[in-house]
């Protein structure tokens, strides 16, 4: 047989591509339920680092509904709202930040009690050097001390912007603060790495290399913070 | 990226020839020293750059090419008579392609953590030269015994060049290895500091560099008559 003949060589393109086409489908769509459910447990997972509670794949369902006692919606304005059909835990905030303009978005607020006491988590999504980067914050009953910090990034050069998911890096925002002494929000910037940050509660020392990376923390925080400030005051009156 | 054009090899292999007869220990040995895929023929270099800032995906990298590597040299083999030499790049490409995605949807699936580590690097896979260059110069003209041998052997001259850039990279870059601290915090106390070029991607080909000529100056056989 010629296989250099046009009509072959259209034959067996065409065969070779559905063949390929069908196996890589079929596959794509027999592994998706588990992808999904991996991203949903990963998901439950950062969410309960944040608030230093360590699980593993397996075990992140049961705690997560265990400890994250209340899920709830903020638009834009920082006002709790009901949004049918959506909980707070479908919001993909990496997705909106991209699609939507800021004030179409939902600003999901998990709180979670353990012992009584109360931390409040925020999914925050912003933009790194190469892509997006996103993480979660938690705050203290106070609602202006950093509990804990998780964050993530999809294409960050590794070992350097890429270490914003590293231990090191996320216990250096522990303890700072969002309001300034006459309760104005400041939120918590980011600086150049290797800046002295002793003592100031409002600041944080970046990653040396990765400068842009951790600009870009500082950021998303700054921004996404500032949705929750009417939310976080209203609250504090209340609790008064 | 250069890519240097090899002539494809052929490698009479006789009816009843045992499996590993000389010939197909070659196959295997052979791209580790004598016609390592990155030191002597220079290919597959741009993953060699940028991910042998940490062993450990460097690890994980190496695997997977081997996967694709062996998957990608035993179809086109077993093809090589019904692939029309016109359009064969193209399906070398599709090939890998799919091998390449399959790798990543099972990683995404059953082993979570290993993809996001690697991230864009599995989808990179098909990139690599040396896949194409050994389906090209090898499995299109071999049987599939060979051409299994050949895709270890030349995934395995990648991979240990990969781990040994990456051990260099990461011990003096960040004082670890696999993510483990190996330079105690009293040296940094004494004035060490790690090497942030090190990190940075020129390094690796510095490095690469120096495999080749430590390769050169040791092995005879590769140094070439003026």
């Amino acid at each position: 047989m010629d296989v250099n003949k046009n009509g072959y060589i259209f034959a067996f393109s065409a065969i070779l591509v559905i063949v390929v086409g069908a196996a890589l489908a079929f596959t794509a769509e027999s592994l998706k339920p588990m992808q999904k459910e991996n991203v949903r447990l990963e998901k439950m997972q950062n969410i309960l680092a944040t608030v230093k509670i360590e699980s593993t794949p397996e075990e992140a369902k049961e705690k997560f509904d265990k400890y994250i006692v209340e899920q709830k919606l903020l638009n834009s304005e920082g006002v709790v709202t009901d949004f049918p059909n959506l909980t707070a835990f479908d919001i993909d905030a990496v997705k909106e930040y991209k699609t939507m303009a800021a004030e179409d978005r939902h600003y999901p607020l998990f709180v979670f009690e353990d012992g009584g006491e109360r931390k409040y988590i925020v999914p925050l999504a912003g933009k790194g050097l190469w892509g997006p980067i996103w993480g979660y914050v938690a705050f203290n009953g106070d609602m202006n001390t950093v509990y804990g910090s998780t964050f993530d990034h999809k294409t960050e050069t590794p070992g350097l912007g890429a270490e914003i998911s590293e231990t090191w890096f996320q216990e250096r925002f522990i303890g700072k603060t969002i309001f300034n002494e006459s309760g104005e929000f400041v939120s918590v910037d980011v600086v150049k790495g290797g800046t002295d940050v002793e003592g100031q509660d409002h600041l944080v020392d970046g990653i040396s290399g990765g400068t842009i990376t951790s600009k870009g923390v500082g950021e998303m925080m700054e921004r996404t913070l500032n949705v929750y400030v009417p939310y976080f005051k209203g609250n504090l009156k209340a609790a008064l | 990226m250069s890519e240097t054009a090899e002539a494809t090899q052929e490698v009479a292999v006789e009816p009843k020839e045992p499996l590993f007869s000389t010939k197909n220990k070659r196959l295997l040995s052979d791209p580790l020293n004598d016609d390592n895929p990155i030191t002597i023929q220079v290919l597959g270099i741009c993953s060699a750059l940028a991910i042998t800032v940490q062993v450990k995906p460097s690890f994980v990298m190496a695997v997977s090419v081997l996967f694709v590597m062996i998957g990608a040299n035993l179809i086109v083999s077993w093809m090589r008579n019904l692939i029309p030499s016109r359009v064969r790049i193209i399906v070398q490409l599709v090939i890998v392609a799919a091998l390449v995605i399959l790798v990543d949807q099972f990683l995404k699936a059953f082993l979570y953590d290993v993809s996001k580590q690697l991230s864009v690097f599995v989808g990179l896979i098909i990139t690599n030269c040396i896949i194409m260059g050994r389906l090209e110069a090898f499995a299109l003209g071999n049987k599939a015994w060979p051409s299994f041998l050949d895709a270890i052997g030349n995934a395995a001259g990648y991979g240990w060049i990969l781990i040994a850039v990456a051990v260099v990279r990461e011990f003096f870059g960040s004082g670890k290895l696999w993510g483990f601290q190996l330079i105690p915090q009293s040296f940094y106390d004494f004035g060490y500091a790690d090497n942030g070029l090190m990190i940075l991607p020129p390094m690796a080909l510095i490095t690469v560099g120096i495999i080749i000529w430590v390769q050169r100056s040791r092995n005879t056989k590769l140094i070439e008559e003026n």
